[in-house]
């Protein structure tokens, strides 16, 4: 404890401690810390993470009798194309149909859901007034109770949101808001008030302030609201069921093999696959850039 | 007062919607009867995801446009159980309802709060031909509003034939006679006596629900004191199939997988004779048809055994109806009407059977079954015969508790004693009792 | 409450002053709190409006078609519900043991990908893969993996002679079962968050701790530990909120089953829901919310002294 202390008053009068930018010889110690530590890590992820999405793919590409037997093995006949083909055609193109709706509301709810909730993110922790603790108790209201569907859908009605695209977007958009306020306040805090009245002392508005200083410093934290809420709402499913009949979104192409009557498990699975690689590949290719915003946001915050 | 006025929005919507149908109208093509002239109109149809369900209703709807060539349909399919009577509710309440929409009947249908929310249908013709047991579950006192879609089924075991005739086993009609049978499969060796999968729970109601025909029978005005209050499971003859499913239990004759084990599972276990019996609903026709096509006639079924041979009877359920929201009006009202009265007739049926497969008889007094129906629901025809049928509880009272399916797992699996579990269940009854006003 | 310095003369209907500025009212502040109204008017009129009236409604027997004024009957009819006590007990058990879980494997995954280990980017990536994937898709994938004979798991596990439990088939298993799978679904975002918290550190920090003779383990404790602080309280409030209101993974694997085993508060209030008992499972919803809040509000504010005390 006293240690840090230390190490923060430093900081904290401008007093930066000596940079040592050499690098130094990696000791055993830190060989076997990054050879031994990986290789355990890199075994265990493969065990814990890679062999279930190994079978979803085995059971993805079997036939309707294997895959209902849940056997972790390769299917004895490769029918990967058969059901992708099959899973695509079903109810006429339904899952393309619901690819393009969870996409544009991804887009379109996320966008809005990070403006708004780094808007109040910021002013709650940067500014102390009676209300925040109104808006902290709406905060933790968000996220704990459950969304009202009948009386919802009734407010809906009478803007005659109901059933229309914008306004299951701008459910998702208020369903998110609470946790991406809670997020972004808690990053908020690591950006020095010294950048905001610097930038105030250099004749900025409140509306440069936040959009031009402190909203690009927010990048690490953006990013992680929005990978996180994206994943959340393009799997969104009891929503759009609710708010948006009718229109199919990419969960709901899943009860196509669903019921009571027999489950088709391999076209499920195959769905299941469809629906998460585009994602999976958005995610790793993003991966690189979600990192280096982290990253640079530290750097200059 | 909201839903009132929701429902007038909606109304002004729907109006505003066939006017703006009106300059597309389709010319010519004169479809048959024109009781609905030529203007192109789309219903939207709301169903369940069952699969069975879904070709009847495609094939159905494919040869009503066929037909009338102006009236095509927008499926919608939602999903089935508890998540599905949600959506169905939400949107009634909402005034949000498609055009027509594919439901339960009995006690779920009595659920919707028919009166304030459906169409009442009782002028319609085929009124007349819908059986007794079916028009009574798709009405109230103010009349009728649904047809049927699919056969009839019955609750009730569903039995491996080839194993039977290796053993040289006869089909039981008591208790004591089916544990025998049960006994002498263990002892033979390789097959499961009893096929349980409580990995669908739903699927472990049977020994009670199924024994429900055998209640009645005993005691016919069980249902209507059981309505009042007065009948409970805890006690005798209702406490029997609590009993039944505790005794099967601890013979130690289900499949080793019996916790985890799906509903698919036991329907290829009783059709490869992996299991001798099954207790289901002979809605497995379906999965039948559709996996094990080349077991199809393996598959035979037979009453749930009552104690006493001459009590055993087989227990009904009623198909789903088709049913019309009280916001659906005008031009789109006749054609959702023109399409109901075809859906009943000889054609409609044949073109469900031959869509879906049957599950038992039809609930339609004009129609009748194709000679090739599969060998379980030739099973059912001597039950019939000789009057030995009687509907499932929620065909006749309109209160089911929500949570039997766990309770039944529970007894099942040994987690509580049958007494335990019926005194459960009777609780879980006063709740939905209580939400139906009734004074109990 | 205590940051803010209160001038003696303050009247309490002055409207909100910035913190520490001894003026009465400054010219303007830098933060201004309209920034509050897009998002406040999209909440009060999509989630506050509905959210109360429905509260209307927990004390009314309300089938959807009717709505009948009835009191607390629906509360009192709520705690008799069987399966509540153990409901309650399995809330708890689910929303500490993953909190709790990913508070420890996100903190330890997030050092661990802070450094210079190999395979540091194919790690970060995986770790975050299952959060991609639907709670059906987990779901179902799972059930699969864990069935007690054919299931991968006891497979696995019969290799070395283990003879597995049956992990959501037996009473004594199904809820821990599904909390692991929990994890296994979030801790890729617990990660995430620490990651971002830990970078965030200056490097400096740990420079001047190196120039001291500080060991790894020394920095971990008084550097990382206490620096990453905003990281740990976002994680520990969003997953322990998460945790005792989730049902969403309990029902796609257990439905809370085998019979009630498994079942939580949130599990039960879907249930009544499912069955039609509109009321009482609303009555239910606002017994959750008042046991999350009673919970989780001392907690945050606890942890936002620590933050500020940091």
């Amino acid at each position: 404890m006293t240690e840090t202390r230390v190490v923060t008053t430093q900081v904290a009068d401008g007093q930066k401690p000596l940079k040592i930018r050499k690098r130094r010889k990696l000791t055993w110690k830190a060989k076997l810390q990054r050879y031994g530590m990986g290789s355990i890590a890199i075994l265990a992820s493969i065990i814990v993470f890679l062999l279930p999405f190994l079978f979803i793919l085995f059971t993805a590409g079997k036939d309707r009798q294997e895959a209902s037997l849940f056997a972790f093995t390769p299917p004895s006949q490769w029918m990967l194309w058969e059901n992708f083909i099959a899973v695509l055609e079903t109810r006429n193109y339904m899952v393309v149909t619901a690819f393009w709706n969870s996409i544009v509301l991804t887009v379109v709810a996320v966008s809005i859901m990070v403006i708004l909730g780094s808007m109040v993110g910021y002013v709650l922790q940067r500014r102390k007034s009676r209300w925040n603790p109104l808006v902290m108790l709406f905060v933790l209201a968000g996220l704990i109770i459950p969304p009202a569907v009948v009386p919802t859908v009734w407010v809906m009605q009478s803007l005659e949101l109901y059933g229309t695209l914008i306004g299951l977007i701008l459910i998702e958009v208020t369903f998110g808001l609470a946790f991406t306020v809670l997020l972004i306040r808690a990053f908020v805090a690591a950006i020095p008030k010294e950048l905001d009245e610097a930038a105030i002392i250099d004749g900025a508005g409140s509306m440069r302030l936040f959009f031009t200083v402190i909203f690009p410093l927010l990048r690490g934290v953006i990013v992680t609201v929005i990978v996180v809420q994206a994943v959340t709402v393009f799997n969104t499913f009891v929503n759009a069921l609710y708010f948006l009949p009718g229109e199919p979104t990419v969960q709901l192409t899943l009860y196509n093999f669903l019921s009571q009557s027999g489950n088709q498990w391999n076209l499920l699975f195959m769905n299941i696959l469809i629906i998460t690689i585009p994602p999976l590949i958005l995610y790793i290719f993003f991966n690189r850039q979600i990192v280096a915003g982290m990253t640079s946001g530290a750097v200059k915050g | 007062m909201q839903i009132t006025r929701n429902r007038r929005t909606r109304a002004v919507a729907v109006a505003g919607a066939a006017l703006l149908a009106l300059p597309l109208a389709a010319c010519s093509a004169d479809g048959g009867d024109d009781s609905n002239g030529d203007e192109a109109i789309e219903l939207s149809f709301l169903i369940d995801n069952g699969e069975q369900t879904v070709s009847m209703v495609e094939a159905l709807t494919a040869a009503y446009t066929e037909a009338n060539p102006n009236i095509t349909f927008d499926i919608e399919q939602r999903p089935g159980g508890g998540e599905g009577d949600n959506i169905v509710k939400t949107r009634l309440a909402t005034g949000e309802m498609n055009d027509l929409f594919l439901y339960n009947s009995g006690s779920l249908f009595q659920a919707l709060g028919p009166d304030q929310t459906l169409t009442n249908l009782d002028d319609q013709p085929w009124v007349a031909d819908l059986t007794d047991d079916f028009r009574t579950v798709v009405s109230t006192d103010n009349g009728v509003y649904g047809t049927p879609v699919g056969t009839s089924m019955a609750g009730a075991v569903l039995y491996n034939i080839p194993v039977y005739e290796d053993l040289g086993l006869e089909v039981p009609e008591d208790w004591d006679a089916f544990m025998e049978n049960n006994e002498a499969i263990k002892a033979a060796g390789d097959v499961a006596p009893i096929a349980q999968t409580y990995g669908d729970t739903w699927t472990s109601q049977l020994f009670v629900l199924g024994d429900f025909g055998n209640v009645d029978t005993q005691d016919p005005d069980w249902a209507e004191e059981y309505t009042a209050g007065n009948a409970k499971y805890v006690d005798q003859p209702a406490l029997q199939g609590f009993l039944n499913q505790q005794d099967a239990y601890e013979a130690d004759i289900f499949n080793e997988d019996y916790a985890s084990a799906l509903y698919d599972d036991g329907v290829r276990m009783v059709a490869t004779g992996e299991a001798a019996h099954y207790p289901m609903l002979s809605f497995a026709v379906g999965v039948l048809q559709n996996s094990y096509p080349d077991n199809l006639n393996d598959v035979g079924v037979f009453a749930l055994p009552a104690q006493d041979a001459a009590d055993t009877t087989l227990t009904m359920w009623q198909p789903a109806g088709i049913y019309v929201p009280n916001t659906t009006e005008g031009a789109t009202l006749d054609a959702v009407k023109d399409f109901m009265a075809f859906t009943v007739t000889a054609e409609g049926c044949e073109i469900q059977v031959t869509a879906g497969g049957a599950n038992g008889p039809f609930s339609m007094t004009n129609c009748t079954l194709p000679d090739d129906v599969p060998q379980l629901v030739k099973d059912m025809q001597p039950y019939f015969d000789e009057g030995r049928t009687a509907p499932a509880l929620e065909f006749l009272s309109p209160i089911k508790g929500p949570a039997l399916e766990q309770i039944t797992v529970e007894v099942g699996s040994g987690i509580r004693s049958a007494e335990d579990g019926a005194a459960l269940y009777d609780e879980d009854v006063e709740k939905q009792a209580a939400q139906l006003g009734l004074d109990w | 409450m205590t940051a803010t310095a209160t001038p003696p003369t303050a009247k309490s209907t002055t409207p909100p002053r910035p913190e520490g500025k001894q003026k009465r009212r400054p010219a303007k502040s830098p933060y201004p709190l309209w920034f509050y109204i897009p998002a406040g008017i999209l909440f009060t009129v999509l989630f506050l409006v509905p959210t109360i009236s429905s509260f209307y409604f927990s004390l009314t027997r309300w089938s959807i078609f009717d709505v009948e004024f009835i009191g607390f009957e629906n509360y009192v009819q709520f705690f008799r519900e069987p399966a509540l006590v153990q409901g309650f007990i399995n809330t708890f058990i689910f929303g500490f043991m993953t909190s709790g879980l990913k508070v420890i494997l996100g903190l330890l995954l997030g050092v661990l990908l802070t450094s210079s280990v190999i395979g540091r980017g194919y790690l970060r990536s995986v770790v975050f893969f299952p959060v991609l994937v639907s709670v059906i898709g987990v779901g179902f994938t799972f059930r699969a993996l864990m069935d007690p004979f054919d299931g991968a798991i006891n497979t696995a596990l019969g290799w070395f002679g283990i003879d597995g439990p049956g992990w959501l088939t037996d009473p004594a298993w199904a809820l821990y079962s599904v909390a692991l799978v929990d994890v296994w679904r979030g801790v890729g975002l617990a990660t995430l968050i620490y990651i971002a918290g830990i970078v965030g550190i200056p490097q400096e920090y740990y420079e001047a701790a190196r120039v001291d003779g500080a060991s790894a383990w020394r920095s971990f404790w008084h550097i990382t530990l206490p620096l990453s602080w905003p990281a740990t309280s976002t994680v520990v409030l969003l997953s322990l909120i998460g945790g005792l209101r989730s049902f969403d993974l309990i029902w796609a694997m257990t439905r809370g089953g085998p019979g009630f085993t498994s079942d939580v508060i949130a599990s039960v209030i879907y249930k009544q829901y499912q069955a039609g008992f509109y009321g009482l499972s609303t009555a239910g919803n606002v017994i959750l919310f008042l046991v999350v809040t009673a919970i989780v509000v001392p907690l945050s504010m606890w942890l936002r002294k620590r933050e500020v005390e940091q």
